[in-house]
């Protein structure tokens, strides 16, 4: 027997004209006094309690990106026409797409879902997920692979036990179910991460070019649909302070923050929408993600050309005492809203019949200028639906380069004890093969499906994922995703275009013409000068890397507040690179196969620790000036990647990253268990540096690539006619048990790979 | 020929399915679950996924999708069918199969590049292939651990109808290292690993999923 519970009376429109000084908890709700008093101008009285949910929502830093837009104009600043010409829709809608040839679109992005997967590891990876997923749904995309770039503290921290299994098992749950090969990520392990991990969630779809759809809703008369699943109390954050004053004990207070997902119901309301986008029964669409309904009304009707009418109460309920605000910003997951015309609707709901995914006509699109809301008849919302969805406040913070700096970056690398014997060499190879960040992920990724949909080409642990997207013809893409945060903790805007230039040469690496980028920034507090100061360096990083590398970012997602107290994680903007291949049938492993071909070093190499694996694993170092940055040099490598690869001229190629040529060279012996013989003498020699320097330096702009001998002619000379600095340094020999650095040590294949593959086992044992 | 290929909501292998079907020269009739119709197919897969969510318990629903209604006589009159994964676990579900699959021994999804021994090749499915052969299929489940009691198990031994064994260490706690099995009469087969996501080269491990497919197009062809 349910207690009879007093209702706080509804707060309807002509309600709040009447009662002007009603004490509102907009504080409570995260609004600052300006904005409070800014609302009240908009709407020319104080807001309805539903219309001030809403603006709540649709103010927070996470959806009006106030503290961070300012500097997006950087954005367009840095895209020229030629970068714009790929791209088919750019930054603002769900998600970029670009043009990939042959009729094919491929929209992608990546975001973050930080703060759910440190509060519930599962079900906060695993909706993030599921968030990306319906943001490339939401474009007219199939959804073709997923990616998950993941930050954890220090791994032998009591708590990264209780995160990282969490968050590994909810992205495997989640996409797994839902039937999305996993191609991709990385796992990255550091003390700034302790309280505040970052989940990232990359998501890549594809579609015919004449089937982008968009998030708009235009055409009076036409109906708007609520379709998947029911709206219930979960994800409802600051929003239960709207209502809590008059909730007792008979009534549903506190709501979790955390949504929860159904991958299973993800699975079916993507078959059931690219079914309706197949019967050209949608005219606008957009996913229900963060903010829920107050999201999606607001976004849908202020990019249309008219105003909508919604009927709140029609909502189907998982839970029916929720409140009209509560109905608006719940976060329930797999829920999408169409625009559809009045005389589609038949066709539109025998399709989501035959799914058995729930269909409600909610309202329809109307020819005044604004968004009308109501409940059982009474108008709750009535708002212009620009100033919800697009006009949020904008916030010019102060920025200021942080004063530790000049000390951090006059603590060189210079004065770390280096190895001086062949032993000494060998020893700090095999730490770093060990060490969390360069150790064996399999642990992880082995929990990932990376086969289905059998379009998979390259996945884990290769340097891009790579998928088909058209059976006929093997075109396909690839992608990678990058950031190396020390780099740009010690310089946020070389750190940023080293994340860049790694994850284009990565692309480039698997054999795919680098096309475009998307990025999910993370930082701590805006509110810290220094914080804005790193976000800003690493936005115009990014910019102006990709202008010069004539790739535009198509999308992304700024995380602020990773920080726990004072102290902020390191500036982490993961940067995504999408790639095009003709067919990708052909792309380069990482791991060389073949005894007898030669292996070559491309690019030189300067003496750059600061920064890198080396530094922090052997040293626990952090200083100096991370690794200088040569984007001309990473196009030409890339170009030389591409046309090899194009012309079956490598048959191997690895990028030389974290931990430099010894671990890349390890790495590719490990790969498929072929050995190699190294000489180092002549790149010492040509580049100045000792072997120590050769092994471990991180400079960037190099590969490494194994030819088979029948092509070496061709490749040097395409090598040399293009101006591409190259080394012949070894050779691949199937009898040599792991690498032989001549002159410097032997290390076996076993002795590697016990090392490599038994850090993450032993601390998640089994 | 003509080969159905179920989709139940939550299917997730069905297209890998019907790829594999093709690549072989037949025809990939797609079933729907809401049917209790095969359109005259000649043979059936059940593809791998998640149908209804693994709700209940894997397979458990899908069993009773009305498509069921119509492939269970149609089995048990000798209609040859191939269960992967959750096609499995609904054959089992079915009792189609003998025996259950139940959450792996060490409790994770494990998606791997998986060594088995043929160790029955004169079924439907599997006439192509050599006895004792080994072959290398994806495995990835979370719920792959096949369990049944000690006489069942004795039997299914006796009549060699212990159609694949995991080779080297076992993946997730299977009893006797099943991997998969078939009935009686051998035209129905389930098992836990992917045959479908290795029958092109570039595109999985290896191409030792085509010889169950070829196996079904000279068994129907030459019938």
């Amino acid at each position: 027997m349910t207690a009879q519970v007093d209702r706080p009376t509804l707060d309807t429109v002509s309600h709040a004209a009447t009662t002007p000084d009603t004490e509102q908890p907009w504080s409570e709700l995260g609004l600052k006094p300006d904005e409070y008093a800014e609302i009240r101008e908009i709407v020319g009285r104080r807001p309805t309690s539903a219309e001030l949910a809403m603006y709540s929502v649709m103010w927070s830093e996470h959806c009006s990106y106030k503290s961070s837009k300012v500097h997006f104009s950087l954005w367009g600043e840095n895209t020229t026409d030629e970068m714009r010409e790929k791209l088919l829709v750019g930054i603002g809608e769900n998600a970029g797409v670009v043009d990939i040839g042959d009729g094919w679109a491929v929209t992608f992005k990546v975001e973050s879902h930080n703060h759910p997967s440190y509060v519930e590891p599962y079900q906060g990876a695993a909706t993030g997920v599921g968030g990306i997923i319906r943001d490339i749904m939401s474009m007219g995309a199939r959804p073709i692979a997923v990616m998950d770039p993941l930050r954890f503290g220090n791994l032998h921290h009591p708590d990264t036990q209780r995160v990282l299994p969490g968050v590994v098992a909810g992205v495997g749950g989640y996409g797994n179910c839902i039937g999305l090969p996993n191609i991709g990520g990385e796992v990255v392990f550091d003390d700034c991460y302790q309280g505040n991990p970052l989940v990232n969630a990359l998501c890549v779809g594809a579609m015919r070019i004449e089937d982008i759809h968009l998030a708009k809703a235009s055409g009076v008369g036409n109906k708007v649909i609520l379709f998947g699943a029911r709206t219930g109390g979960d994800g409802i954050g600051g929003v239960s302070v709207l209502a809590s004053e008059t909730f007792d004990e008979g009534g549903p207070t506190k709501r979790p923050a955390v949504q929860v997902g159904d991958p299973f119901a993800e699975k079916v309301l993507i078959e059931c929408c690219l079914d309706l986008y197949a019967a050209h029964v949608v005219d606008g669409i957009q996913d229900l993600g963060g903010a829920g309904l107050s999201c999606a009304t607001s976004e849908l009707a202020s990019n249309g050309d008219g105003g909508m009418q919604i009927e709140l109460d029609r909502v189907p309920l998982r839970d029916a005492s929720l409140r009209p605000e509560e109905i608006l910003m719940s976060e329930s997951q797999e829920r999408m809203m169409a625009v559809v015309e009045p005389g589609k609707l038949d066709e539109f709901m025998a399709i989501t019949d035959r799914w058995d995914v729930e269909a409600t006509v909610l309202g329809e699109v109307t020819d005044g200028d604004h968004l009308v809301i109501t409940w059982h008849g009474e108008v709750i919302v009535d708002v212009p639906p620009r100033s919800v969805a697009h006009e949020g406040p904008t916030y010019h913070r102060p920025l200021a380069r942080p004063d530790y700096l000049d000390q951090l970056q006059a603590n060189g690398t210079g004065t770390l004890a280096r190895p001086v014997d062949g032993e000494g060499l060998k020893s700090d190879l095999l730490t770093l093969l060990g060490s969390p960040n360069l150790c064996d992920k399999s642990w992880i990724t082995d929990q990932y499906d990376r086969y289905v949909l059998g379009n998979t080409a390259l996945a884990m642990p290769d340097d891009a994922g790579v998928v088909r997207v058209d059976e006929e013809t093997g075109r396909g893409v690839a992608i990678s995703t990058d950031c190396n945060s020390r780099f740009a903790k010690l310089d946020p805007y070389t750190g940023a275009q080293l994340a860049l230039a790694e994850s284009y040469r990565n692309v480039a690496t698997a054999g795919a013409v680098p096309l475009a980028v998307t990025d999910c920034l993370n930082f701590g507090s805006p509110e810290d000068p220094g914080v804005m100061w790193q976000f800003r360096e690493s936005v115009k990083g990014i910019a102006e890397g990709c202008k010069t590398l004539g790739i535009p970012v198509t999308g992304g997602n700024v995380s602020f507040y990773n920080q726990t107290g004072d102290t902020a994680i390191h500036p982490t903007p993961v940067i995504g690179v999408l790639g095009v291949m003709d067919d990708v049938s052909r792309r380069t492993p990482s791991g060389w196969k073949a005894p007898g071909q030669v292996i070559y070093l491309l690019g030189s190499t300067r003496d750059e620790l600061a920064g890198g694996e080396w530094a922090h694993v052997v040293h626990g170092h952090l200083g100096g000036l991370p690794p200088k940055v040569d984007l001309g040099a990473e196009q030409l490598l890339g170009d030389i990647l591409v046309n090899a690869s194009r012309d079956g001229l490598v048959d191997a190629a690895h990028d030389l990253s974290d931990g430099g040529l010894a671990i890349a060279l390890a790495e590719a012996t490990m790969r498929y268990g072929v050995g190699a013989r190294i000489w180092l003498d002549e790149v010492c020699e040509r580049d100045g540096i000792d072997a120590f320097t050769a092994l471990f330096s991180e400079s960037t702009a190099r590969v490494v690539v194994s030819v088979p001998r029948s092509e070496e002619v061709r490749f040097t000379d395409m090598c040399t006619a293009r101006g591409q600095v190259h080394a012949r340094i070894g050779v691949v020999d199937d009898e040599t048990d792991g690498l032989d650095v001549q002159g410097h040590f032997t290390v076996g294949l076993s002795a590697m790979t016990q090392v490599h593959t038994r850090t993450l086992r032993e601390v998640f044992a089994g | 020929m003509k080969v159905g290929v179920v989709t139940f909501p939550g299917s997730l292998d069905d297209r890998d399915a019907a790829r594999a079907v093709r690549a072989v020269g037949a025809e990939a009739v797609s079933l729907w679950h809401g049917d209790a119709d095969l359109k005259g197919v000649d043979a059936v897969v059940l593809p791998g996924g998640f149908s209804y969510g693994d709700y209940l318990r894997c397979g458990a629903i899908a069993r009773f999708a009305p498509v069921m209604d119509a492939l269970i006589p149609a089995a048990q009159g000798g209609l040859p069918v191939l269960g992967i994964c959750n096609g499995f676990q609904v054959l089992c579900e079915s009792h189609l199969l003998p025996g259950a699959l139940i959450r792996n021994d060490h409790r994770k999804f494990n998606c791997v590049d998986q060594r088995l021994v043929v160790e029955n090749a004169s079924t439907t499915w599997t006439s192509d292939f050599e006895a004792g052969q080994e072959i290398t299929i994806v495995l990835k489940n979370g719920e792959g651990g096949f369990v049944a009691d000690e006489r069942t198990l004795d039997e299914l031994e006796g009549e060699g109808r212990v159609v694949f064994r995991y080779a080297g260490d076992n993946p997730n706690g299977s009893y006797r290292g099943i991997a998969g099995i078939s009935n009686e009469r051998g035209n129905i087969v389930g098992l836990m690993p992917h045959p479908e996501h290795c029958v092109e080269e570039g595109y999985g491990p290896s191409t030792d999923g085509l010889p169950f497919f070829t196996s079904v197009l000279r068994q129907v062809v030459s019938a």
